[in-house]
């Protein structure tokens, strides 16, 4: 009723029923006057009324509702005759549903509140004695015996250490992917993803033998992983490769440290790196690997060819609209 | 030179933007000035109008009468062979390489280039070669060269490598 743009003015249900109340009063009270012929007038207005604005149902709000059966018997558990429609939807609107539910049986209807019998929290008790007041009202719970001065320390869950974050490799960065690195001074190289350590950082190698890019960590943001992979098979990285493996030794380097061992701290000197006996046979037993793989495609010959040419853009050439 | 192609009834068309992009269509009717309606039968395009800015003009022309039903426009496309002659197409050939350039990975790009390079460099010492000795005759440009004795041509692998099918 109310839904056609709220202009209609036909009485919504609830209001039907209010004013059908006020007819019965009315009835009842003309009743009791000694004016008949008002009250014979009203008894004949009633079913017009009800004719003119009223759909059936809300001719039964007058019933009195079914008295409940005799004995306790188990509470039903329906369940809901609307369901969503998506986009939320609902396939009965709330009207529907007001007769679909049968509500009208209830609008106006009071179910008493039981009253629950208060448990006393005190009791009186006798005291004997004179100029004591004969009674005493003693608290059957006690009251706490402490009270904190000072406000609860609050534990609160604290955030994760960037060493505790979880890492996420892309989905196309697989042990054996092809990948071009894009920052530090091996970039433009292609090289071969090796494995994911633990801190997230990439392991690549070259093989050093093709490209000279040794054994390097690099992180996933600077690398773009090709389609190309090589199939290492079983290969497993040496436990030993990890991400402390690869740290620098900054200590060395710190003034503090030459001063106890005696340097000079303003000599500016430059010390040359030279790769340790350790990283050399490292080096040696990962690339074997993927040399290894290598030599087993059919296409070895041009996958080492590309493995040693480096990438470049040319002119109408845009990374972001070609594969790779 | 005058327009030869035309937004007339059987033009087929090409269209070059939009959700159906890069699909045939054949115009069945105009409705103003920037709309027609088309029909695509042959390459599953439903009876739509478009906005004739995202049309590309073909050669290509079928002979129904305008505003044809759809079964009409079937007719006429499959009689015709659109299909067939629109790939036979040079502009089609061109769409399906733009394509296959498109589709290539980091690896065939180097692939091709590295052909590129080998038949370059047997094709470059010979187009070299012929234009000198065209030079030298006088057919090749106005300045006549002089007579040199002739570099040998630095060629790596001469006979092996064959031309390979460019992309």
């Amino acid at each position: 009723m109310r839904s056609h743009g709220g202009s209609n003015d036909n009485p919504t249900p609830r209001l039907f029923e209010a004013i059908y109340k006020k007819c019965l009063i009315h009835t009842e009270l003309s009743q009791t006057s000694t004016d008949t012929f008002i009250c014979v007038n009203f008894f004949f207005l009633i079913p017009v009324l009800i004719f003119y604005m009223a759909p059936p149902k809300p001719k039964e709000v007058a019933k009195a509702p079914a008295a409940p059966a005799g004995g306790v018997t188990k509470a039903k558990v329906g369940r809901p005759r609307n369901y969503d429609l998506g986009n939320g939807v609902v396939r009965f609107s709330k009207t529907k549903m007001f007769h679909k539910k049968a509500k009208y049986k209830f609008v106006g209807k009071k179910n008493p509140k039981a009253e629950k019998p208060k448990k006393p929290t005190v009791v009186v008790k006798q005291i004997g004695g004179e100029k004591n007041g004969g009674t005493r009202t003693v608290l059957l719970r006690r009251r706490k015996s402490f009270y904190p001065t000072q406000d609860k320390m609050v534990t609160r869950s604290h955030h994760k250490t960037f060493s505790k974050h979880v890492r996420r490799t892309r989905p196309n960065l697989t042990v054996g992917t092809v990948c071009i690195l894009l920052a530090g001074r091996h970039a433009g190289k292609r090289v071969v993803l090796v494995g994911v350590l633990p801190s997230g950082l990439l392991l690549v190698t070259g093989p050093f033998a093709f490209n000279s890019c040794p054994l390097r960590r690099i992180s996933q943001r600077y690398v773009i992983g090709t389609s190309t992979k090589v199939d290492l098979g079983d290969f497993k990285l040496p436990k030993h490769l990890n991400d402390d493996y690869f740290k620098k030794n900054k200590k060395s380097t710190k003034r503090s440290v030459k001063r106890k061992q005696g340097e000079d701290i303003f000599a500016s000197k430059k010390e040359k790196y030279v790769p340790s006996e350790q990283r050399k046979t490292d080096q040696k037993t990962v690339d074997e690997a993927v040399i290894k793989a290598i030599g087993q495609r059919d296409d070895k010959k041009v996958l080492r060819g590309y493995l040693k040419s480096t990438f470049g853009l040319r002119s109408s050439q845009f990374p972001h609209r070609m594969r790779f | 030179m005058p327009f030869a192609r035309f937004v007339q009834p059987g033009r087929v068309a090409l269209v070059a933007e939009g959700p159906l992009k890069g699909k045939l269509v054949s115009v069945v009717d105009v409705i103003d000035q920037t709309r027609a309606l088309v029909d695509g039968p042959g390459s599953g395009v439903s009876r739509q109008q478009i906005r004739l800015n995202q049309l590309h003009l073909t050669k290509f022309r079928l002979k129904f009468p305008f505003t044809a039903p759809t079964r009409v426009v079937r007719k006429a496309w499959t009689d015709e062979k659109l299909n067939e002659k629109w790939a036979e197409s040079q502009w089609a050939r061109k769409l399906e390489n733009k394509e296959k350039r498109a589709q290539m990975t980091d690896y065939d790009r180097f692939k091709l280039s590295s052909a590129r390079v080998k038949r370059n460099r047997i094709r470059t010492p010979v187009f070299k070669s012929l234009k000198m000795k065209a030079a030298r005759n006088g057919t090749f440009g106005k300045k006549k060269i002089p007579k040199t004795p002739v570099k040998k041509p630095r060629t790596k692998k001469e006979t092996s490598a064959k031309k390979p099918a460019k992309k």
